[in-house]
């Protein structure tokens, strides 16, 4: 156990080094002078050198890279923004919570959906419920978030009033003007629905298919032949198999989703890490669209490692070693 | 009273391209302590028949008819609560492939308890030692210490035995074994099948030992049903059957044996494939692949007769006895070899 651990942290490192590299040598690639935009408009030549200077981008590239991997590794710290000179991790501290927020509720949601309906259609395949099940699965996947979240927000936000249209409030002390966690979860519900549909519809299809296989194993019908009535069978002989890899699925796609949900935080205006980084590639702004990426990476990483050693608690055939 | 009596039973199944008739008019019984053996190639329906009884088919598109009267009760017409406490209580089962036949993230021993729990009002602890009692009955070294291990720490001999354990540990009065020894190699064969024979004799039950090898047979049953197309071809005890076989598919099944003690060059097949249970062939279902096919036998398929001097020896084959007896004389040999 505790060698595997160390493995696997080796391994980590490993891909956040080739993670940063490949972000910074990306960004290098755009012809985009960050110094020039610093200046403005108009900007004058000794300005330019100036914010060369200032921003440090008159050093070799690598350099650079190895001030930044200092600076994030020794103190722990992002720098600060091109644009607006405020520190990264302030800017990803701040936003962080939001996509939290939007990640793990709609999470929430989606698990609460997707396993009853998932294993419901599976035990009855071609019933009423599947085949709702299956459209519904087929419009989840098909449908763009995008036009899930603005026609939510204009039928249920605009037209009937029913929630806020876009924005944020804190969940804890009201940085904003609104706050609490009625404020809060009252204007997530949009962005949390838009969020759980496509995951919902995934996980349906997918729940549906790991337990209708596991319905078909030859240990279902041992347990049946000992007499066990249809409820344990489903409980402890269908289910505990045909829910092991949904645990793993979970685990990554929350990880993945930390990284920034790009389509619903810009339609529903949180300032969340997704919007973030959008806004920060707009402006080219290297250091906080770096940060993100390096708190993604972070998140994913964290959260594969989580699925693992879970993974190891709750499967018998996995020993760790 | 017999403890089973299977009369006429019949197993079809609906699907796309039209009803298969997996097992079409089988009629046996089953004596108290006693071994059936049912004989036959893949498809021949021996595993339906016993899965019909067992109640254990998939209930969508699956028609069953006839009786299977368990001491005196048909268990096709029972609630499935009734059948729910006969299975795993009274008649236990054991499948072909132990491999995947236990659940793999379960140790055995919360599965044998699980099998116990389920039918009798007894504590977790008395549970458990009934658990240790059978894994050291079918010799599990270490039982103690192995009970909270889990299937995929146990070799297919094993695993096998862990199954008899659990099929064993409410002293079932019929074990139905769906072959039982297919997927062992063949020294976990020959240990399986004296653990099953020492077991009988402790614990009386009955078994229905479905194979596709007569060697298994010959070393266990009393009675054999050969099946063929979902149909009964033969069925006789165990003596009569090896001493004067009577259909020509039994012929088969006899002459592919592998043999040490005589030079054969090469062994006998039978010619051909097992035919389609969605239309099987007119008149006798084996007539295609049979080597003595006469005109009668492509249009009439021949009733499950009476043996002329043999009362327990059913058989279902138009042959003449002569031809019969000149043809099987080849082979009875072999009766004796077994």
């Amino acid at each position: 156990m505790f060698r595997y651990l160390i493995r696997r942290l080796l391994w980590a490192c490993v891909l956040f080094l080739v993670i940063t590299v490949v972000t910074f040598v990306i960004f290098f690639m755009i012809p985009v002078n960050p110094a020039k935009q610093a200046c403005g408009q108009r900007a004058s030549e000794r300005c330019i050198l100036n914010a060369k200077h200032t921003l440090g981008l008159d050093r070799p590239l690598p350099i650079q890279y190895l001030r930044f991997m200092d600076r994030l590794v020794i103190h722990q710290n992002l720098g600060k923004s091109f644009v607006t000179r405020r520190s990264v991790n302030t800017l990803v501290l701040n936003a962080a919570p939001v996509t939290a927020s939007l990640v793990f509720g709609g999470a929430f949601f989606w698990m609460l959906i997707a396993l009853p309906v998932g294993i419901l259609s599976a035990l009855k395949p071609r019933s009423l419920l599947d085949r709702l099940a299956m459209v519904f699965v087929l419009i989840g996947i098909s449908a763009h978030p995008v036009w899930i979240g603005l026609i939510l927000s204009y039928l249920i936000g605009f037209k009937l009033g029913w929630t806020p249209i876009t924005g944020y409030c804190d969940f804890f002390n009201p940085s904003t003007d609104c706050g609490g966690p009625v404020q809060w979860a009252w204007h997530m519900i949009l962005p949390w629905t838009t969020f759980a549909i496509l995951f919902t519809a995934l996980y349906v299809r997918m729940i549906r298919a790991n337990v209708m296989e596991a319905s078909h194993e030859d240990y279902v019908r041992t347990a049946r032949a000992k007499g066990a009535p249809e409820w344990i069978v489903i409980r402890s002989h269908i289910l505990r198999n045909a829910l092991l890899p949904v645990v793993t699925m979970l685990g990554m796609d929350i990880g993945v989703a930390l990284g920034g949900a790009i389509f619903t935080e810009s339609i529903f205006s949180l300032p969340g890490l997704g919007s973030t980084a959008l806004d920060s590639i707009q402006l080219f702004d290297l250091p906080v669209t770096q940060g993100i990426v390096v708190f993604a990476t972070f998140a994913i990483i964290v959260f594969n490692l989580v699925v693992d050693l879970l993974y190891a608690v709750i499967d018998p055939r996995i020993r760790l070693a | 009273m017999a403890l089973l009596e299977v009369t006429d039973l019949k197993t079809h199944f609906r699907t796309d391209d039209g009803i298969v008739k997996a097992v079409d008019g089988v009629s046996f019984s089953v004596e108290k302590g006693q071994t059936l053996g049912i004989v036959g190639e893949s498809g021949s329906g021996k595993s339906v028949t016993c899965l019909t009884i067992m109640g254990l088919n998939a209930r969508v598109n699956t028609i069953s008819s006839g009786e299977a009267l368990w001491k005196g009760q048909d268990l096709l017409k029972m609630s499935s609560r009734h059948l729910r406490n006969i299975r795993g209580d009274d008649i236990a089962m054991i499948f072909q492939d132990p491999m995947t036949s236990l659940n793999p993230v379960k140790s055995i021993g919360a599965q044998l308890i699980e099998a116990i729990l389920l039918h009798r009002d007894v504590s977790k602890k008395q549970a458990k030692a009934r658990t240790l009692e059978l894994l050291k009955a079918v010799g599990i070294p270490r039982a103690e210490r192995r009970v909270d291990d889990y299937p995929h720490q146990f070799s297919g001999g094993m695993r096998q035995r862990v199954m008899i354990a659990m099929a064993l540990i409410n002293d079932p009065d019929l074990l139905i074994a769906d072959e039982p020894t297919t997927a062992l190699d063949v020294t976990t064969q020959a240990q399986i099948l004296n653990l099953m024979s020492k077991l009988q004799a402790d614990f009386g039950s009955a078994i229905i030992m479905i194979t596709h090898d007569l060697g298994v047979i010959a070393e266990i049953a009393d009675d054999v049903v050969v099946m063929y197309a979902a149909r009964v071809a033969e069925q006789a005890p165990v003596d009569n059957l090896f001493r004067r076989p009577h259909h020509p598919y039994t012929w088969g099944l006899l002459g592919s044996l592998p043999r040490l003690d005589a030079d054969v060059e090469r062994l006998v097949q039978i010619q051909g494939q097992p035919p389609s249970l969605l239309n099987p062939p007119r008149g006798c279902r084996f007539h295609p692949r049979c080597p003595y096919v006469m005109e009668i036998c492509k249009t009439t398929e021949p009733e499950l007769l009476q043996v002329s001097h043999d009362p327990e020896h059913f058989q279902r084959c138009h042959l003449d006895e002569e031809t019969k007896d000149r043809e099987a004389a080849k082979l009875t040999h072999l009766g004796d070899a077994a």
